[in-house]
Formats: C-alpha cells, structure tokens, sequence
C-alpha cells in the first residue's frame, strides 16, 4: 500500500497524494499554505488542530461541507476551498 | 473614580443596568468575576413573549428600546431585524396563533398570519405538511457578549469595569471580594445570573440546563428565527426534561439551534442523548438540518424563578442592595426594560409601565 497514489482535486486542479493521506495534507501539497476556508473577515484559515477539534479546516468535497482533517482522500474527490 | 453604585455582573442584565444608572446621572461601578453566564451561552434573541400581561410588558417595552438601539450599535454586535415565525404544526396550533395575533394586537404590536402556502414561501427549508404560521417582524437578535460590553462603553467615563469576584455581601451592604478587598456603595445591584444564588440563598432562582448548537456557515438557508408554537407549552414545563423546535439564522450564515430544558442539574457537560433529542425536534421541522456541519455544541444555566418573570426592585431586607435577577431564558430581549424599571425605581423616577409584578416577593416566606 506504500506506494500507491490517489488523485483529486483541490479547486479544479490536480493534486496527486500518497494513498492514505487526509485532504488537509493535500490541501498543504496542493497550495503551499494550506488555506481550507476564509473566516468571516476574510482572513486565510488553515488546520490548526489537525484532530478536527478546531474546525479550521472546513472545505467543500465532493458537494458537502467536511473538515479536511478527517478525511481520507480519495480516488477522484473534489474539493473546493476558500468558503 | 469613586462610585455611587455598585453593579455585580457583567452580562447583558447587568450592562444594561449600568447604563440605564450612568444615564440617570449616577457613577457607576461593575464588578466582573468573569465565569460567564447565560450572556455568553444563549440565543441572543430579542423576542416578544406574552404568555402573561407582565412578561408581555416588559418584553415589548424592551423590543422597541433594541430597535432604537439598533443602528447604533457596530456590527460586532450582530444586530439583525429578522423577525420571528412562530411556527403552527397543526390546525390547533394555528388556532392559537390567531389567539396569538389578537393578544399582540390589542398592545399595538405588528404580527401577521401565514397559511400553509404563505409559510413555504417565506422558508421552503420548513418541512411541507404545517399549517402555518404567525410573523412577528419587529424582533430580532444579537450577539449578546458583545451587545453587552458596548452597552457598558455607551456610558464612557460614568462606567467603570473591574474584575473581581464578591464573595459575600454582608448584612451592611459591604461587598468581600476574593482578593480580600471590600467596597461598597450606596446601592448595589446583583445582576449576576444564576450565581446571584450563591451570594443570596434566599433569593428563589434555579438553574435551568440549556443546550445550543451551531453550524458552519449556509447562507440563506432560513431567514426569520424560527420556533415552534409548542415551544410556549415545552418552555414552561416546572419540571423534567423538554425541548422545542428554535432555529436562528446568524449574520454569519451560520445556523443556531436550540432548544432544551433541564432541571436539577449543574453539570454544565453536553449531553448527547439530550442533544439528540433537540437535533431530532429540529430536523423534524427542518429536514434539511441533518446534511449540514455542525462545528460547535455547549451548555449554559439559565436562572429560574418560579412564575418564570424577573425580581426586580429592592432586596426587602438586605441593605443596600436591589435585585436585577432571574431572567430565565429572556435576558437579553429583557434587560433593556429591566433596566429602565430598576434605574427609575433606584432614582425616584417615573417609570414607563408597573413594576409591581416583578417586586422580589417570596422572600420574606
């Protein structure tokens, strides 16, 4: 299982990651910073807490609203950020 | 500064309190312990309610201070006029929504009634099937912490906050702090919620266990706040376990979802079986809700008295010392009218309806 690769996409681009890695360390692979969402100022959020106590990391996959933390990526998932 | 009165609690009773004061012409000081209370826990709603002639009073009279506040007041705050939909599952429910709007009326408060149709136009995330509802436009909510420190900074230099806690309040009016200090004033006010009993066990008030919930943020998923006619029943239950249908829509797109009653118990823990049960009341009404993140739950204590209206007046043997207690759940809609009573009875002034029905009573039994 090592070495086995799943791909999705973060805001339409394609983001390759290694099997088994959660959607907030996508989000770090994909864009650098990691931003999963804005606060209600327009701030940049990103995963504080990484144990989905903190809710920072709210995205949008594959239609609803999950923290990228707890989830798994998956073959094909979509996620959109910056809500 | 060197205070004519001396306001125990922060929250949005007290805020009031001491502005009402400050306006009067007093200095005032607020003693803060910082434990946080139902302020900071509850809905923020600014509603209407006249289950009896008094509670009707004091909630209309306060309804229209907000308003007048309300542009006022920064966006921190998070004033908005969404108004409320009492909510009629069912034809006898809806029978007493016309009730509702003739009682409203007769005190010249704006309410109409929506049929069935009227109802899913005006929130198509409601379940289909209810009758109707009653719309009660002038009421609102806030974010109630922050309501209640820019109540505090409207008074400027005639309010001071200090954060100390009292320990006891002696027969004389003298407060002990816990840092060993003592102080006193003229008049001091116990506006201090649920642990106004600890200061004052005489003092008829019981903790009432409420549970809240919020979601992420899905803007335009409802519009007005929203409650169930079969709250009024549920709410007033004197004992047990109950819940209703309440639902708020936040500035922030976020959903707040209330609401549970408890009593006997202090343990501020979230409950899930309790949770569940007002999750499951409210996806009833709001299928929908059950798609959605929830990102925050938590408890708050709201302090009861047994006719469900304030004390508010003068404490009729403690010295010094006048009672701005037992707001229940309706703190925040009532503290701008509770204020105005007790500052007016505090000053000698005339006030603007009868205080008679909230006198500390009981006490002396």
């Amino acid at each position: 299982m090592s070495g086995a690769h799943v791909l999705l996409h973060i805001d339409g681009r394609p983001v390759q990651v290694k099997a088994g890695s959660s959607v907030a360390a996508a989000l770090r692979v994909a864009g650098g910073s990691g931003v999963a969402r804005t606060s209600v100022g327009g701030a940049p959020r990103a995963p504080f807490c990484g144990m989905g106590v903190c809710q920072e990391c709210r995205v949008q996959i594959d239609g609803q609203r999950r923290l990228a933390c707890q989830t798994v990526c998956a073959e094909g998932m979509r996620v959109e950020t910056g809500r | 500064m060197d205070a004519e009165v001396i306001v125990i609690g922060a929250g949005i009773v007290g805020a009031a309190c001491a502005l009402a004061l400050a306006q009067a012409g007093r200095r005032v000081r607020v003693l803060d312990a910082q434990c946080g209370g139902a302020t900071g826990a509850g809905m923020g709603h600014l509603v209407v309610m006249d289950d009896n002639p008094a509670e009707l009073a004091l909630s209309r009279h306060s309804a229209a201070q907000w308003r007048a506040l309300a542009p006022r007041m920064g966006a921190e705050c998070a004033y908005s006029a969404c108004g409320t939909l009492w909510v009629a599952a069912n034809d006898e429910e809806m029978a007493e929504a016309e009730r509702k709007r003739e009682r409203l009326r007769a005190h010249g408060i704006e309410s109409r009634l929506l049929d069935a149709a009227a109802l899913g136009r005006a929130e198509p995330a409601l379940r289909p099937g209810l009758a109707g509802a009653l719309e009660v436009p002038g009421d609102g909510i806030v974010y109630a912490p922050n309501a209640a420190r820019w109540l505090i900074a409207q008074g400027g230099g005639a309010i001071d906050v200090t954060h100390a806690k009292v320990d006891a309040i002696e027969d004389d009016g003298t407060l002990r702090l816990a840092d060993g200090r003592r102080c006193t004033a003229a008049q001091i006010v116990l506006a201090n919620g649920i642990e106004a009993a600890t200061l004052c066990p005489e003092l008829p008030i019981r903790p009432k266990k409420g549970h809240l919930l919020i979601t992420d943020r899905y803007p335009g998923t409802v519009r007005h706040q929203l409650v169930e006619l079969g709250y009024v029943t549920s709410a007033h239950h004197a004992s047990g376990e109950s819940v209703a249908f309440n639902v708020q829509p936040r500035p922030t797109g976020q959903l707040l979802v209330g609401s549970s009653r408890q009593f006997d118990t202090t343990d501020p823990a979230v409950e899930a079986p309790m949770l569940a049960r007002m999750l499951q009341r409210a996806v009833d009404y709001l299928p929908g809700l059950a798609q959605l993140q929830a990102i925050r739950a938590w408890t708050g204590m709201r302090a009861a008295t047994p006719d469900g209206l304030p004390l508010l007046g003068k404490h009729p043997w403690r010295e010094k010392l006048w009672l701005a207690v037992g707001h229940e759940g309706l703190g925040v809609t009532t503290a701008p009218g509770s204020a105005h009573l007790l500052a007016a009875l505090m000053t000698g002034a005339a006030a603007d309806f009868d205080a008679a029905p909230y006198a500390p009573r009981g006490l002396l039994a």
